[in-house]
């Protein structure tokens, strides 16, 4: 049942990005270097921290699926790439944005950080066609953990060479992201990441739950022998 | 003999008979200089431009190769033989990446000495360059094996591995042009860094190399 | 609490402004986004579930027609 605590998970995190964007605009207080332009890290940075997380637990996801075969993982593996993805598309816009703000360019290269990023959604958008490409069900399912798992281990990787190659002579940061952050600021920060957090693992309860419905549904089709209705994913794991 | 070698030996001989690959990966390599050439209107490069216009090209020579790998396999049931084969699966991962380092050595051995001759001033540069390559060699071989064994069974096949590929190797080739733009500078070869990008590459070779290990058996089952 | 409020500069609606809050109004437009778009996914889970409990509603009539002793129907 993947509706199951569904509500109260929905209602924690409605709470908690509540109280999060409250305390982003009336509580935390101005950053001497960026002043207002800064309020951005508190949406991009939490965004960006989970869907890098999300990748990773797709990767573990999919190290589960291969070892014990049961589909299941593999739509978890799915459904968490899928949302980290799709949470990495507003890391890039909304790190376009704040570039733009700080420093006139909607790109920046010696960003280190959101460049590392692209790379990494870069990657994970072959996932999709990648698996499109895999007709046969079990195989494609095989192959996504195998590419899940890679994809997972190379994003430290990943992360670390591009910080080696940034030039040292001009290093650009988002400034508060790495040097100390006053308390205000910190508990701003914790309480944003717990928000975006809760609601990534609540859109995946979400989107598991909209795959478990429409896999009883399918199993109802099958089980009056009705017709069968028109092309279904050809990608998206089934959840049954 | 063992799993290995005789896999390895194989592909070898198949290749030195058929020569599918090579001649097509090198002549795609100098084709590409001369290209480059025209595209950045220089007769002479140095540092950065050098490093990457020569991994720029190396990859995709590799691409070429990469693509090919294991079409001999799909075509012939070689999957086959080896799942009924009672040895250690992770051997046909282990040979087909030896063949593709062999391969990337020959292309590299012909490239670069055209790159050397198109575009330096002196050789001085290419024997560290050959260390750099080496352990760059081993990433590609790993990452591309894996990437191949893959995208074999698949429709799209010749484009699953340049798309999927190219992201993954990303590392790889920061690495390999961080440590190579200061061996190709124009006043002669430095070493900034030079220990820590082969490194890099070291450790990208070991991840990728234990993940090929251990996942590649499950890449066999049918 | 009050006196947080007060301290806390209004709105500054300068270039600043407009970014932050394009910012924001990114993360929310793919949220309703997303929304949107599993709203249709549900749509279309009612609607095949209200197909397949009429055909089920038809099948159980009939094989209760079926039962029944037939009655004279035209050749």
């Amino acid at each position: 049942m993947y509706g199951k605590g569904l509500r109260p998970l929905s209602i924690a995190t409605v709470a908690m990005l509540t109280l999060s964007l409250s305390l982003v605009f009336f509580y935390a207080p101005l950053d001497a270097d960026q002043g207002f332009i800064q309020k951005i890290f508190y949406i991009h940075v939490p965004l960006a921290i989970t869907a890098l997380i999300g990748f990773v637990v797709g990767g573990v996801f999919a190290i589960l699926h291969l070892r014990s075969g049961d589909s299941r993982w593999d739509a978890y593996s799915y459904v968490s790439i899928h949302m980290s993805v799709i949470f990495g598309v507003a890391v890039l816009i909304t790190g376009g944005i704040w570039a733009k703000a700080s420093w006139g360019h909607w790109w920046v290269w010696d960003e280190p950080t959101l460049v590392s990023f692209l790379i990494v959604f870069l990657l994970y958008a072959t996932y999709y066609p990648f698996r499109y490409a895999i007709e046969d069900r079990d195989r494609q399912a095989r192959y996504a953990s195998v590419f899940a798992i890679a994809a997972g281990a190379f994003v430290p990787l990943n992360f670390m060479a591009v910080r080696m190659a940034e030039s040292l002579v001009h290093p650009r940061t988002f400034g508060t992201a790495n040097g100390g952050l006053p308390g205000e600021m910190m508990l701003t920060f914790l309480c944003c990441l717990t928000a975006i957090a809760l609601l990534w693992v609540t859109l995946v309860k979400f989107e598991l739950t909209a795959k478990s419905a429409s896999g009883q549904v399918k199993r109802l089709r099958r089980a009056l022998d009705a017709p069968a209705p028109g092309a279904s994913s050809r990608i998206a794991p089934e959840v049954s | 003999m063992n799993a290995f070698a005789a896999i390895l030996g194989k592909d070898l001989r198949a290749e030195l008979r058929t020569l599918q690959s090579l001649p097509a990966m090198t002549l795609f390599a100098v084709t590409t200089f001369v290209i480059f050439r025209f595209g950045l209107d220089r007769t002479s490069l140095s540092g950065s431009l050098a490093s990457g216009v020569l991994w720029t090209t190396l990859l995709f020579a590799a691409v070429l190769g990469i693509n090919r790998l294991f079409v001999a396999e799909r075509e012939e049931g070689g999957f086959d033989a080896i799942r009924l084969a009672p040895i250690d699966r992770t051997a046909l991962f282990a040979a087909k990446a030896a063949a593709l380092v062999v391969y990337l050595l020959v292309l590299e051995a012909i490239a670069v000495v055209a790159f050397a001759f198109f575009f330096l001033d002196s050789a001085a540069a290419l024997p560290p360059l050959l260390a750099v390559m080496l352990l760059a060699d081993l990433g590609l071989a790993f990452a591309g094996t894996l990437i191949s064994s893959m995208a074999v069974n698949s429709r799209a096949r010749d484009l699953l591995v340049p798309l999927v590929l190219l992201p993954l190797v990303v590392p790889l080739m920061i690495a390999a042009t961080g440590a190579s733009e200061p061996l190709l500078a124009a006043g002669g070869p430095g070493y900034e860094r030079f220990g820590t990008w082969l490194a890099v590459l070291a450790l990208y070779d070991l991840i990728f190399g234990l993940l090929g290990y251990a996942v590649f058996d499950f890449l066999l089952e049918d | 609490m009050f006196e947080l409020l007060a301290a806390t500069p209004a709105l500054p609606l300068d270039e600043a402004g407009k970014y932050v809050a394009g910012a924001y109004i990114v993360f929310v437009v793919l949220l309703v986004v997303y929304v949107g778009i599993m709203a249709a996914k549900l749509q279309r889970i009612e609607r095949e579930l209200r197909e397949l409990a009429g055909f089920a509603e038809s099948r159980a009539n009939g094989e209760k027609a079926a039962a029944e002793p037939p009655e004279k129907v035209g050749a």
